[in-house]
């Protein structure tokens, strides 16, 4: 028996096909911003370039959590590990993250509390078994992560639980594409993040087509996903006919999922956040309301951290904004590597320097 | 390097082999290329010894537990060298408060797995550290296998040359999975069992009836990935893969997709990696078909020239990418 859901969306044959109507379609240069990191890594790891017409180029976007976290986050977070009876809980992407002298994973050697979680629920049964200590889970992510946050604060809510604390990285999407868009990044489309889809809908992207006349398709994590969004795209342009459609609809709707956005409205409210590379962008952060206040660890103990510059070196920013390519930065490869990574991109999983390097494609 | 080793240094990949360059290996003065085993000439006899520590978490996990996975380690570290494994040592470090039971019960695998795999336990040591010193049991194996003189190539790959063929046993990944889903911490429960066991028997039988074995190593700690990587670097030759004929059975394909894994860097515990020379190849995959532990066997890819020592891999669904060693390693203590 095959694989149901993956084997299908990774037919050879149907990717031939696609491949073969994008060659046909693709009559001029076009450029499309993935700005979902599971696309980039999906797009290195299938080797989907070089299935495609040399016409037809991507640059990766904002959309790697990981990536877009300022260096003060992890310098905060570094802070708070180093205080007495602190335990730092957090998703095994962020560890690794080099902050402005350090990291999590080298506190955590040099003795520091930081414990890998799978969901913010686990770092509340961590709470619940160490009464003693203050537990801080490091909320990062977009809409998608978001809701799984909001759904752990209440829980702590209704527990009492007095030792459970949040640092929220947590950001919204929409206002990153429109500070890329207004960076005068030259593309011809989006292709749209799914997940945050899922959660949102596809109507959060209304705003592209209409102000800004760039076509967005909602697309799945598969190799025909991908390849079949890029053709929309392709006949979007050639048509001229800006518009928001969507390719992942066996997962996507219009409006999304109204629990998971009634949940994230209850619990957050936007704020003004600092994007690694973008700088700082209205609204576009996720904050406790003040009725879970309470759960704030930087309301429970401010800290003092300075916004630190990056490495000047590093093209990060540059990357994330889709004005160059991890093989324009002198340190890729080189000095920065997943084992010694100098920014964010070359950390995680979905990170585009990480899955430029990892999956580097044969020409 | 850092000032404090990290969990990553313990991973199998890049930074392993950095740790033990720059540490052990200077130090210690070894020479020629670190293979499975050490390949030990002494007056007429020539010997294999090797030895691992295994400190998986947790002890017992479906298809094994950390005894069974001590012996079975152990003796494929000699088998893939060409030897024929015959001793074994087997040292305990116990934490206090373990269950004498759970001792026991671990004891005993090793005893059966012993028998079945034809060597003999004849030395060890034990010690017992306070709580908190070492998580509850870690064993140390050492073995000794004889080695006959036409086999002596296999540990360095040195007969390999383009053309020549790659085999693996079976399906990637089930030991890494299965050991994740016996983890309390991981909210899902899944059938995959460990693939841990000895395959000296399965490599005896394709060496007595294949005279072009060129090399042979198992797919332990980073997988079919690390291990392809170290053997283009070791032959000075580039490797390239057919993803659509490596063999990744439904539900460790299905929680790679969920988790984010790569199949070709989890760990294996009874997969062997096997490169024989072009022309050879049909019958070693027959003999390796015919046996329970290779009934899944496929032929994977091929040497080619290539200066630049890539493993380049076709995928699936036609395109092409480089498949690089592994860096971190957010499982750790899975053997």
């Amino acid at each position: 028996m095959r694989m149901r859901y993956i084997d299908e969306f990774r037919n050879k044959d149907l990717i031939n096909k696609l491949a073969d109507l994008i060659h046909k379609s693709a009559t001029r240069d076009y450029t499309f911003m993935e700005v979902c990191g599971g696309h980039t890594a999906a797009i290195r790891r299938f080797g989907i370039p070089s299935l495609l017409p040399g016409n037809v180029n991507f640059i990766s976007g904002p959309g790697c959590p990981v990536c877009v976290t300022g260096t003060d986050f992890i310098d905060k977070a570094i802070s708070y590990s180093k205080m007495e009876d602190v335990i730092i809980t957090t998703f095994g992407d962020l560890i690794r993250v080099p902050g402005s002298i350090s990291s999590l994973e080298k506190e955590k050697a040099s003795g520091a509390d930081i414990r890998i979680v799978l969901s913010g629920l686990d770092a509340l049964e961590i709470a619940r078994s160490n009464c003693e200590k203050k537990i801080i889970f490091l909320g990062i992510g977009f809409e998608t992560t978001a809701p799984g946050t909001a759904v752990t604060i209440k829980q702590a809510e209704r527990e009492n639980l007095n030792n459970f604390f949040l640092l929220s990285a947590h950001k919204l999407m929409p206002p990153a594409m429109e500070a890329i868009i207004k960076e005068g990044v030259r593309l011809d489309g989006f292709i749209c993040p799914g997940h945050v889809a899922a959660i949102t809908g596809s109507s959060i992207f209304n705003f592209i087509p209409g102000r800004f006349n760039l076509s967005c398709v909602v697309t799945g994590f598969e190799p025909s996903d991908i390849l079949q969004s890029i053709l929309m795209l392709i006949k979007l342009v050639n048509q001229n006919t800006p518009k928001v459609e969507i390719q992942y609809n066996r997962a996507v709707t219009m409006h999304g999922n109204s629990i998971a956005q009634r949940l994230l409205n209850e619990v957050f409210e936007p704020c003004d956040t600092s994007w690694r590379g973008l700088g700082l962008i209205p609204l576009s952060g996720l904050i406790l309301k003040r009725h879970f206040e309470e759960f704030n660890i930087e309301d429970k103990i401010p800290s003092k951290i300075i916004n630190q510059e990056d490495n000047e070196l590093c093209i990060c920013g540059k990357i994330l904004r889709g004005l160059e390519t991890p093989e324009d930065c002198s340190l890729f490869a080189d000095i920065c590597s997943p084992e010694n990574p100098i920014g964010a991109c070359m950390v995680s999983n979905e990170g585009a320097c990480n899955t430029w390097y990892k999956y580097r494609t044969v020409k | 390097m850092n000032d404090f080793i990290s969990l990553n240094q313990g991973s199998g990949g890049k930074q392993t082999h950095e740790l033990i360059d720059r540490v052990f290996v200077k130090r210690f003065g070894m020479d020629g290329p670190l293979s499975d085993s050490a390949v030990l000439k002494e007056s007429g006899f020539t010997l294999a010894f090797t030895t691992d520590s295994y400190v998986v978490d947790p002890l017992f996990f479906p298809g094994g537990n950390i005894g069974k996975l001590s012996v079975c380690g152990t003796v494929n570290d000699l088998a893939v060298s060409g030897a024929i494994p015959k001793y074994i040592s087997a040292s305990f470090i116990i934490e206090e408060g373990l269950r004498t039971n759970d001792l026991v019960d671990i004891t005993e695998s090793m005893a059966e797995e012993a028998a079945k795999a034809g060597v003999r336990i004849v030395t060890g040591d034990t010690k017992v550290v306070g709580k908190g010193k070492c998580d509850k049991l870690f064993i140390t194996t050492s073995g000794i296998g004889i080695l006959k003189p036409e086999m002596t190539h296999i540990s360095t790959g040195i007969n390999i040359k383009p053309g020549d063929k790659l085999i693996i046993n079976g399906h990637l990944g089930n030991h890494a999975i299965a050991v994740l889903g016996a983890r309390k911490q991981l909210s899902f429960r899944t059938t995959v069992s460990s693939d841990c066991a000895s395959l000296n028997h399965l490599i005896n039988k394709v060496l007595q009836n294949c005279s072009n074995v060129l090399f042979m190593r198992d797919l332990t700690r980073g997988g079919l990935a690390t291990v392809l990587n170290e053997l283009a670097g070791m032959i000075k030759s580039g490797i390239i893969l057919d993803e659509a004929s490596i063999p990744v059975d439904d539900p460790v394909k299905g929680l790679c997709e969920m988790l984010g894994f790569d199949p070709l860097y989890l760990a294996n515990e009874g997969k062997v990696l096997i490169v024989v020379g072009a022309g050879e190849e049909k019958k070693v995959l027959e003999i390796l078909r015919s046996d329970p532990l290779g009934k899944n066997s496929e032929i994977i890819g091929e040497i080619i020239k290539d200066k630049n020592e890539l493993v380049i891999l076709n995928t699936s669904v036609g395109g092409r990418r480089i498949v690089d060693m592994p860096t971190g390693d957010q499982l750790p203590r899975i053997c």
